[in-house]
C-alpha cells in the first residue's frame, strides 16, 4: 500500500540520493542546497549530490569558522554555515515596485514576484523553526507580505536531522532541534554505520508524499530507525553551548539597566554581522531610488540591522546612539520581547551570531552573565551575613 | 494577486496651506477614483513623494469626511521639505491608514482631556472633531495646548472657534512670549492642575514630544487620573508601517500596528528607560 509506505519511515540509499534531485527537478523545482564556496558552506543551486559538501565538517567557536575534512563521506556532516534560508524566502534585496512619471503624476507598477517552485535541501531543525518564526512575522499579523507568502507557498522543504553539532550550537536549549519535528515536506536522517550509508526518510506533507512515491524507497526496519534515533541523540549530546531560558523574558525585562550592557558594548563593533546571519532577524529598510532622468523611480527593500545608527533615527537624532542600547535592543528582542510579539523566542540556537561575530560575543554568555548578576549580589550578601 | 501593503495609491493635492513658519497642511483627493480613505482618529498614512522618499504622517482631518485626506506636517527632513513645495494638482503616493487610534468611542460617558504639544495637536484634531460631533455623549471636554511661541500655534482660527463654544474648554499656553502676548506662559503641564475635569472619570489623550508626555502623565496622575485612562501617541522610525521592517519597535510593541496610540500603563515600564 502506497500510503502506508509513506506514513512509516523508509530508506533511501546514499547511492540513490540523486534521484531525489531528479524527482524535484521533474516537478519543476529549482533545487537549492548546501555547497562549499570560499571556505564555507553556503546555500546555492545544486544539480546532484556531487554539488553537496561531501566529506566536510565545520569547526565553530566564538568568532571562528573552519571547514575541515571528515574521515567519512557524510553528505550533510556539517552543522550550519553563514547562510540561512531567509536568503531565499526573505531575500537581502527585493524590488517592491517601480514608478514612472507621467503628466500630472506618476504610475506605480507593483513587482510581479517570482513564482518559481524552490526546493531547499538540508534544512536543519533550527532553520525550520526559524522559517516558522518568520512566517508569523510576515503572514501572522494584520498585514501580509504577499511576496514572502508567494515564495513560502512555493517552497519544498527537505529537512535534515543533524548528525553533527557545532561548537556554537544550542538548539537543545531552545527546544528547536536537533530533530525536525514539523513543518517539513520530507525529513532525512543520514546514517553511516557498519559500512552502510543511507537516509531514513520521513514524510511531512502531501507534496512530500508525492515526491517520496517517485523514489525507490524501501521500508525502514526497526534497526534502521533506531540507528537514525541514535544519530539525533548523539548530536543532542554534542551541543557546544547552552542557554538557560527559565523566565528569560522577565529576566531581561528586569535588566534594561544592567551594567553588563556597558561591558558588552565595549567589545561590540556594532557591525551587524549577527543580524545578517541570524535566520530569524527580519528587519529591513526602504530605499526609494530614481534614475538619472528622474522619470523612473523604484522602491527597494533591503535587509537592515538594529545595530546601525540610522535604524532608530527620527528627526533630531538617533533613539539609540550607543552600542549599549543597540546590543540591548537586539538581544532583548531576540530572547524576550519576541515572546510578547510573536508567541515564541526569536532565537533558535543555531549559534551563527556567535560564530560570525568578529569579536566572538556569545549570546549565551551574555544571557548567563545577566542571570548571574542577579544571583551574585544575593550570594555576596549571604556571604556577608555568614561572615558577621 | 493580493496587493502588497508597500504599494502606494495616487492622491492629488487640492490645497496646501501654511500653518506656521515650519508647518503646513495639505488636502488631498484620490487620483484614481478610489474616492475615500476611511480612518479612525489617531491613525496615520505613509506619504510618498515621487523620487524623494516616504514618511509617516498622522491624519489631521475630519473622519466624517473621508473623501478629503488632510495631513499637517512639520518641515524637518528631506521629504517633508520637498512636500512643502507641492502645488494643487500635484500627485503623491499614499499608503494607509495604519495603526490604532484614540479611544474616542470608549471614552463615552467620561470627561475628556486632550493635552497637545506643538505639532501634537494634528493627530488629536480628528478626535476633537469626533468628540464634538457626538458632544452629548461626553462630560466635560477640555483641550490644553502648548507651543514654544505664539507664532507656533497651529489651527489658530479653529482654536478661536472652539474657544468660543460653551461646551468645550480651550486653554493655550506658550513656553516663551513677546510683550504682545496676553495668554498663558509656561509649559503645557502647568495647565493641568487647574483644568476643569473630574479626574476620577476622565480619559486623557496626550500627544507631543516624549518628554512633554512624560511630565503630562505625572501631572495627570497627581490630579488622580488613573494610568489606564491615559493614552499617548508615540513616534519611532518607521519604514513599512505594516509590522515587517522592525524599525518602530518600542520594547515589545510595534508603534505601527500596536500603536501609535497606547494606553499609558502599557508604556510605563519603557518610558523611564534611556535609548529605548
Amino acid at each position: 500500500m502506497e500510503e502506508a509506505k509513506n506514513l512509516n519511515p523508509s530508506i533511501l540509499q546514499r547511492s540513490q540520493l540523486d534521484l531525489l534531485f531528479g524527482a524535484l527537478a521533474e516537478r519543476g523545482y529549482r533545487v537549492v542546497g548546501p555547497t562549499v564556496r570560499d571556505g564555507a558552506i553556503v546555500y546555492d543551486d545544486v544539480r546532484s549530490s556531487a554539488d553537496l559538501p561531501v566529506g566536510w565538517k565545520d569547526e565553530q567557536d566564538g568568532g571562528k569558522y573552519r571547514l575541515v575534512r571528515r574521515d567519512d563521506q557524510a553528505v550533510f556532516g556539517y552543522a550550519v554555515g553563514p547562510h540561512s534560508w531567509k536568503r531565499f524566502l526573505h531575500p537581502p534585496l527585493v524590488r517592491l515596485w517601480q514608478a514612472t512619471r507621467k503628466s500630472g503624476g506618476f504610475d506605480v507598477a507593483a513587482e510581479q514576484h517570482e513564482q518559481r517552485l524552490t526546493a531547499f535541501i538540508g534544512v536543519r531543525a533550527c532553520e525550520l523553526n526559524a522559517i516558522q518564526i518568520q512566517d508569523k512575522v510576515f503572514m501572522g499579523g494584520p498585514h501580509v507580505d504577499s511576496a514572502y507568502k508567494a515564495r513560502r507557498e512555493r517552497a519544498f522543504l527537505v529537512a535534515l536531522n543533524c548528525g553533527q553539532a557545532s561548537g556554537t550550537c544550542f538548539c537543545v536549549s531552545m527546544n528547536t532541534g536537533p530533530k525536525a519535528e514539523r513543518g517539513f515536506d520530507l525529513a532525512l536522517t543520514e546514517v553511516l554505520e557498519d559500512g552502510r550509508h543511507y537516509f531514513v526518510v520521513e514524510v511531512g506533507s502531501e507534496t512530500g508524499a508525492e515526491v517520496a512515491n517517485a523514489l525507490p524507497l524501501s521500508p525502514a526496519k526497526p534497526a534502521d530507525t533506531a540507528a537514525a534515533e541514535r544519530v539525533v541523540t548523539q548530536t543532542a549530546s554534542q551541543m557546544g553551548r547552552s542557554l538557560d531560558t527559565t523566565d528569560i523574558k522577565e529576566l531581561l525585562y528586569r535588566n534594561y539597566e544592567n551594567r553588563r550592557w556597558d561591558e558588552v558594548a565595549n567589545r561590540c563593533l556594532t557591525c551587524a554581522n549577527c543580524t545578517m546571519v541570524c535566520p530569524t532577524c527580519f528587519c529591513t529598510t526602504i530605499d526609494d531610488v530614481t534614475d538619472l532622468t528622474g522619470e523612473h523611480a523604484e522602491r527597494q527593500q533591503k535587509w537592515d540591522s538594529c545595530f546601525t545608527m540610522d535604524f532608530s533615527y527620527i528627526h533630531g537624532g538617533s533613539i539609540r546612539p550607543s552600542a549599549r542600547s543597540r546590543y540591548r535592543q537586539w538581544m532583548t528582542h531576540k530572547l524576550a520581547t519576541w515572546i510578547d510579539q510573536f508567541g515564541s523566542s526569536g532565537c533558535v540556537g543555531c549559534g551563527r551570531c556567535i560564530t560570525w561575530c568578529p569579536v566572538g560575543i556569545d549570546i549565551t554568555e551574555e544571557a548567563r552573565a545577566i542571570r548571574q548578576s542577579e544571583i551574585a549580589p544575593q550570594a555576596a550578601a549571604k556571604e556577608d551575613e555568614n561572615g558577621d | 494577486m493580493m496587493t502588497h501593503p508597500m504599494v502606494p495609491d495616487p492622491w492629488r493635492v487640492q490645497r496646501v496651506r501654511r500653518d506656521t513658519a515650519d508647518t503646513f497642511t495639505m488636502e488631498l483627493e484620490s487620483a484614481n477614483g478610489k474616492h475615500s480613505l476611511a480612518f479612525a482618529p489617531g491613525q496615520f498614512n505613509m506619504l510618498y513623494l515621487f523620487g524623494v522618499g516616504e514618511v509617516p504622517i498622522s491624519i489631521s482631518g475630519d473622519p466624517a469626511k473621508p473623501g478629503t485626506l488632510v495631513h499637517t506636517t512639520r518641515e524637518v527632513g528631506t521629504v517633508t521639505r520637498a512636500m512643502r513645495k507641492l502645488k494643487p494638482s500635484d500627485c503623491m503616493g499614499v499608503r494607509g491608514p495604519f495603526g490604532v487610534g484614540w479611544p474616542v468611542t470608549e471614552a463615552r460617558g467620561a470627561d475628556v482631556v486632550i493635552v497637545a504639544g506643538g505639532i501634537g495637536l494634528a493627530p488629536l484634531r480628528p478626535a476633537l472633531y469626533q468628540l464634538l460631533a457626538a458632544r452629548n455623549y461626553y462630560g466635560k471636554v477640555v483641550l490644553l495646548y502648548g507651543t514654544r511661541t505664539p507664532a507656533d500655534i497651529l489651527f489658530r482660527k479653529e482654536l478661536q472657534n472652539w474657544h468660543s463654544r460653551f461646551d468645550l474648554e480651550v486653554h493655550v499656553t506658550v513656553d516663551r512670549a513677546m510683550g504682545n502676548w496676553r495668554g498663558n506662559v509656561g509649559v503645557v503641564t502647568t495647565l493641568i492642575p487647574r483644568a476643569p475635569f473630574d479626574p476620577h472619570s476622565t480619559v486623557a489623550m496626550v500627544c507631543g514630544p516624549e518628554v512633554m508626555m512624560r511630565f503630562t502623565v505625572q501631572e495627570l496622575e497627581k490630579r488622580g487620573v488613573a494610568l489606564e485612562n491615559i493614552y499617548l501617541s508615540m513616534e519611532r522610525n518607521m519604514k513599512c508601517a505594516a509590522g515587517f521592517c522592525g524599525h518602530c519597535q518600542y520594547g515589545p510593541t510595534f508603534i505601527c500596528k500596536d500603536g501609535p496610540v497606547f494606553r499609558y500603563d502599557r508604556l510605563q515600564p519603557l518610558m523611564t528607560v534611556r535609548e529605548m
